[in-house]
């Protein structure tokens, strides 16, 4: 298969493995003596474990161990006070309805499935809320701050506008399932030495996880996780399941691989919380902002605290004098919540977009020429300028192309036979962030350069976009160029989230490259070589197989002088079935603007990939609860709807590409948020804009259209 | 089962249908030995001997024969037994294609299929589509037009590509988009996907 190379520069560095099912992922390493575990849950939401009877899942055929609270394996950071309050196997309290309680592990998958099946639990059960708008409404619920409050001019400035509103928006529960299932395969060895194959968006993090729990040194934890079937912010966090597998094989001796099932995906890893919204938009005649409010309520559990920055979108994106915001989360008993694809940004986008939407209405103005005046020069809430922002030229691009002169600005005056058109935009925005990373480079006299580190690829293409970087600076052929990473022995960066794995890691790469460039000229002219020769012929005149260095990167003061945001901005066009309530959305126009575009072709895959997420959170996306039992009712691909093929009409994507000058060396600020971001309500206000019907509430089903 | 007589009462355990085998009074245990030695590991071999079931199939063009659980799916059989693990596991429940491969040359959900079902059938998996060191063009046309994030639902995408073209439902890109459909992909390649598809039914070469 080495033999095989690509066609185009462009081209995924990772394709032809994943083309031919060769990419490996956790769950495809073939261990010796390898055992399967499988979980069992709870099947009450709140309580306590009083029995659990074990025997015949013990005595079923193939079954090696149980493993539960009653013979909890040694985990030295749960035995400890304090520390996180669900400590799987060491307390016998549940928290949440489908929490893990008890691992089977056998010799193959089926029989730990069926074993699974014997274990009996008894519960004592105590009184529980899943419904986190019954929990907003009770004044005995527990509210917590979730962020501080945010306070710029006269408070509530909106209420004494010329022309103000003031909505209400809701989001529900979404659940990120990527295609591949969670779990992970762990090898505890003799003298604690342990290896993992994990689906993990961070291999240093999932190390550092697991070396807290069991307090064993870092070097002793092998991660491996090269390739991961998607994340979307799920594997951000090692999660419980993950520790009792871990402890399952320290228990038994043994490899442990845990597949979880679709089901438990619901359950077990998270999800994007619920959240509901309220704007508070106040303008004057003329359409200029006088006040903006935003204030949000999400939800998170009762055993750990979750918060994401739902209203920070309120704070700089308009100008606007009068700007105050307040977030607050309610726990009930569910699973802990994480960051889902364009995290808390994504539910506040989709309530501000909204309500922006609906004061250009207000107004009777272009919601386009509403945002065009309202845009600001500068971070109001920062007060500095921003490094680079090319909103209203995106705003050019993407109305030329949907066709936007055909938009009318009276709802539902687009009909054609049964079908109304109408026409939405919205405005994405997300932290243009840089962390810290290292990368090891080893140039070598074969002409080829390898590169290393411990960073991940959960799908947008990191291999490629770090050797296009390295390319374009060292004029190394693509195919000479390889990039190691997903394991945690090599040089530490960190997890891939928050849009900043290419800007971080790409700028120890562009260091790297560099570095090795000066190492070369000062071999050339130590050899009395021509500056400019070639690494290879200085290489071999030096008789040096190879040269490696190794460069951390990170930011330095250019943050203090400016601030930093990627943005987009979505058009779509829907048909809107007046006898059925369908929504199709028809035609898609996005435009990025994140700085230089480094891998054009995994960039518009993403810009794609946000936009289909997007559809779906717009449109089907929504994990429901029967709150008399505190269970999901539609924990599957059948009943969660995701976007299909058919769903998803053909997307133009355009990109700025002009360089960020500030951020770092390659000018690329990160994508994979903004691609999401305001999606959803670009789609709401295509349907107002097709039907005068305003939907607050996600997703925008048939019921709510004809409603 | 080919004993039908023996099938067991609903209701019972493996283990009582063990005890109460003809079989195992063929080899002249007596029922206490047999109880004694469902308790031990001996259970084991029994369960090997008996649970298991002769099954020969052809994968990728190569036979085999083997014995297997009857309540092993294809999808498990082929990623855990033969570790032919290009195809995935998505969902277990025929609701997300990912483990789609061809069997006669029809695309099938092998998590739906048992592997004792397919007996003496042809499969061909996403490890065997390729012609040595040359891509199918299916797969060279998922690479070109980047068809593909992650890669996890990759190997269900191409194999139900594949049969969409053979099939001949390729007349528009909405008739290709309703006939993949089955295939979910949460990165969202979709559009790329369906340029791969027309790209390959286009370039006319036999698939």
């Amino acid at each position: 298969m080495e033999k095989r190379v690509l066609k185009d520069d462009n081209d995924r560095v990772d394709g032809i493995l994943k083309v031919t099912g060769q990419a490996k992922y956790f769950a495809e390493y073939e261990l010796p003596g390898l055992t399967y575990g499988v979980l069992v849950t709870s099947t009450i939401t709140k309580g306590k474990i009083t029995a659990l009877d074990t025997k015949a899942a013990e005595k079923a055929p193939g079954v090696i161990a149980v493993i539960s609270h009653l013979n909890k394996p040694s985990a030295a950071a749960y035995e400890q006070e304090g520390g996180p309050q669900m400590k799987i196997f060491y307390t016998d309290k549940i928290f949440y309805n489908g929490q893990p309680i008890a691992i089977v592990v056998a010799n193959t998958f089926e029989r730990a499935t069926h074993a699974a099946s014997l274990v009996k639990a008894t519960y004592a059960k105590e009184d529980f809320n899943t419904d986190f708008e019954k929990a907003l409404k009770d004044p005995k619920a527990k509210k917590l701050q979730g962020q501080a409050d945010y306070k710029r001019g006269i408070e509530n400035a909106y209420k004494t506008a010329v022309v103000k509103l003031e909505e209400r928006y809701f989001l529900p529960i979404e659940t990120h399932n990527p295609m591949e299932l969670h779990g992970i395969i762990a090898d505890w060895r003799p003298n604690n030495q342990l290896t993992v194959y994990a689906k993990t968006q961070g291999v240093k993090a999932t190390q550092g996880t697991i070396a807290n729990v069991f307090k064993i040194p870092m070097e002793n934890i092998q991660v491996n996780s090269e390739f991961v079937g998607g994340g979307f912010g799920m594997a951000l966090r090692t999660w419980p399941l993950e520790i009792a597998t871990v402890m399952a094989s320290k228990h038994i001796g043994k490899p442990v691989k845990v597949v979880i099932t679709r089901m438990q995906m619901f359950t077990m890893v998270g999800n994007r919380p619920a959240a509901i919204q309220t704007i508070g938009l106040g303008a004057n005649k003329d359409g200029k902002l006088t006040g903006i409010t935003h204030r949000a309520y999400g939800e998170t559990s009762t055993y750990e605290n979750f918060t994401e920055g739902v209203v920070n979108m309120a704070k700089f994106m308009y100008q606007c004098d009068n700007v105050n915001t307040a977030y607050a989360i309610v726990p009930v008993d569910l699973g802990v919540p994480i960051w889902m694809r364009g995290p808390g940004e994504a539910t506040g986008a989709f309530a501000l977009e909204s309500a922006i939407d609906e004061m250009a209405h207000a107004l009777d103005m272009d919601p386009l020429d509403f945002r065009i005046k309202n845009d600001p020069e500068t971070d109001q809430q920062k007060n500095k300028p921003f490094s680079s922002k090319n909103i209203k030229e995106a705003y050019k691009i993407g109305a030329e192309k949907i066709g936007w002169s055909n938009r009318k600005n009276k709802p539902g005056s687009l009909i054609e036979g049964p079908w109304q058109t109408g026409y939405g935009v919205s405005v994405g925005v997300f932290n243009a962030n840089r962390g810290k990373a290292s990368v090891k480079g080893i140039l070598k006299a074969d002409g080829s350069l390898h590169l290393q580190s411990a960073t991940s690829d959960i799908g947008p293409g990191t291999g490629t976009g770090m050797t296009l970087i390295a390319n374009k600076l060292m004029k190394i052929p693509v195919n000479k160029i390889t990039f190691e990473l997903g394991d945690s022995s090599l040089p530490p960066a960190p997890s891939q989230g928050g849009s900043a794995t290419l800007s971080t890691v790409g700028s120890a790469v562009n260091d790297v490259c560099v570095a090795l460039k000066s190492a070369i000229a000062e071999l050339a002219a130590n050899s009395n070589m021509d500056a400019t020769a070639n690494f290879v012929d200085v290489l071999k005149k030096n008789n040096l197989p190879q040269i490696e260095v190794t460069k951390e990167s990170q930011g330095g003061k250019e943050r203090d002088n400016y601030s930093m945001y990627s943005f987009s901005i979505h058009f779509v066009q829907v048909k809107v079935h007046a006898l059925t309530g369908v929504v199709k959305v028809s035609k898609i126009v996005s435009v990025g603007d994140s700085g230089t575009i480094v891998s054009p072709k995994t960039a518009r895959s993403q810009m794609l990939g946000g936009a289909v997420g997007g559809i779906g959170m717009a449109l089907t996306e929504e994990s429901i609860i029967d709150h008399r039992y505190g269970r999901y009712i539609n924990n599957n691909f059948a009943d969660y709807h995701v976007p299909v093929n058919a769903d998803v009409p053909e997307i133009d994507v355009n990109f700025i590409n002009k360089p960020d000058p500030y951020i770092n060396p390659m000018g690329a600020k990160g994508m994979g948020e903004i691609a999401l971001i305001g999606f959803s309500a670009a789609v709401a206000n295509a349907v107002f804009n097709a039907t005068g019907k305003r939907i607050r509430t996600l997703p925008i089903t048939p019921d709510k259209i004809l409603a | 089962m080919k004993s039908s007589d023996q099938k067991p009462n609903q209701g019972d355990s493996r283990r009582d249908f063990l005890k109460k085998s003809s079989v195992i009074t063929a080899i002249a245990l007596t029922p206490s030995v047999a109880v004694k030695a469902a308790e031990s590991n001996a259970d084991e071999r029994f369960a090997q001997l008996f649970e298991k079931i002769p099954l020969e199939l052809t994968v990728n063009n190569k036979v085999y024969q083997t014995t297997v659980e009857p309540r092993v799916t294809l999808l498990d059989y082929l990623r855990e037994e033969l570790h032919l693990t290009g195809t995935k596991k998505g969902c277990d429940h025929g609701q997300c294609g990912a483990c789609t491969v061809h069997v006669d040359g029809q695309r099938v959900n092998s998590c739906l299929s048992l592997a004792v079902m397919n007996e003496g059938k042809k499969i061909t998996t996403i490890e065997g589509l390729a012609n040595g060191e040359t891509l199918h063009p299916m797969q060279a046309a998922f690479i070109k037009h980047d068809g593909f994030q992650c890669g996890y639902c990759t190997p269900g995408q191409i194999m139900s590509a594949v049969a969409c073209v053979r099939e001949g439902h390729t007349g528009s890109r909405a008739e290709i988009s309703e006939y993949m459909s089955g295939n979910i992909c949460r990165c969202g390649a979709y559009p790329n996907i369906v340029d791969a598809i027309i790209e390959v039914k286009e370039g006319g070469e036999k698939v």
